[in-house]
């Protein structure tokens, strides 16, 4: 529908919408993330559900036990090498449409630890990240703007035409490759399909 | 004149209740259907050998689901009893032995014989042996 027809209807007092938009607005406001925390970062988080934050006030205070019944994973703490397998076969067993967000420096690219010989350089390099939130660790308030930024893409997704998301794309898998933990870290080290090195970007 | 006034069909008493039954089960019914059919049209089933398995914390699922654990907890009443609630028995016994009658040395000896008797089986069943 027209933004300006709208808005012009809605100045008469009509309130006019989408399947769509209502879809989302529902989906946006019901976003139940996994309960799951790696590191440092995951205390945060937990700041961030309870009374002071209130995470409640975007509708993500059900924080699900298991990944059938969560929409979003929040990667809170550096992710090891050790973890990463497990992290990424949580992501797919989480039922789509599923978001990530990439809680802090660790998370991200694997901050302070980087150089670690047993920490994975950002959990981008195996399963999509939809927010990416810097700090070491974030405060409460920088997740709840993640939040609110993730919000922000589930309102704007479409349902039909080419750029709706993955999941509703029947040729795309439901399910990224597992790294294997071998003897030298992990077997692929990164997902190329997901993942685009921005030392390669860059370089063209 | 009360013979000439139409004549209302003839309701059953209980067609009210069949109306409201039939309203509930509608009532319920759309919302589902309407989400059914949402989900068929907007949320296509993506199956996956990893998505279907079971969840165990992330961990690969090993082993069979059935198995029996013999838990074996009588064992460790045994020896609980034995070495603990016994000393608390023998403490004032062999406080008070001077002064205690026959009756009563006799009565702490076949409490003694019957704990004695749990050890011996405790030791043949091997518990007491560390591994």
């Amino acid at each position: 529908m027209d933004q300006d027809l709208k808005t012009e209807l809605s100045k008469h007092g009509i309130f006019a919408t989408t399947f769509e938009e209502l879809y989302n607005w529902g989906r946006k406001n019901s976003v139940w993330p996994l309960t799951f925390g790696l590191a440092c970062c995951a205390i945060e988080m937990i700041a961030t559900t309870m009374a002071r934050y209130d995470l409640a006030r975007f509708g993500a205070e059900v924080f699900r036990p298991s990944p059938r019944q969560a929409d979003l994973m929040i990667v809170s703490g550096t992710v090891t090498k050790k973890m990463a397998p497990q992290v990424v076969r949580l992501y797919n067993q989480m039922p789509e449409p599923k978001y990530v967000i990439a809680m802090g420096a660790c998370a991200i690219s694997g901050g302070p630890f980087r150089d670690g010989y047993n920490v994975l350089k950002g959990i981008d390099r195996f399963i999509p990240v939809d927010v990416h939130i810097p700090g070491c660790p974030p405060r409460p308030e920088a997740l709840i703007h993640a939040f609110m930024a993730l919000q922000e893409q589930i309102s704007k997704q479409q349902l039909t035409g080419e750029s709706r998301p993955r999941h509703l794309k029947q040729e795309l898998p439901s399910e990224f490759p597992v790294p294997e933990f071998g003897e030298h870290g992990l077997e692929p080290a990164q997902n190329d399909e997901v993942f685009h090195n921005p030392l390669k970007v860059l370089q063209g | 004149m009360g013979n000439s006034l139409p004549i209302a069909p003839v309701e059953h008493p209980w067609a009210t209740i069949l109306v409201l039954l039939v309203a509930a089960f509608v009532f319920g019914a759309i919302p589902l259907s309407l989400a059914w059919l949402w989900a068929k049209l907007y949320s296509p089933a993506k199956p996956g050998l990893q998505k279907n398995a079971t969840y165990e914390c992330g961990l690969e699922a090993k082993g069979d689901a059935w198995v029996q654990l013999d838990v074996s907890y009588y064992l460790y009443a045994i020896v609980f009893l034995i070495f603990d609630v016994e000393a608390v028995f023998l403490l004032p016994f062999a406080a008070a032995f001077s002064g205690l009658s026959l009756a009563a040395c006799i009565a702490m000896l076949v409490f003694l014989l019957l704990l004695v008797e749990g050890l011996v089986w405790a030791c043949q069943k091997g518990v007491l042996t560390w591994s």
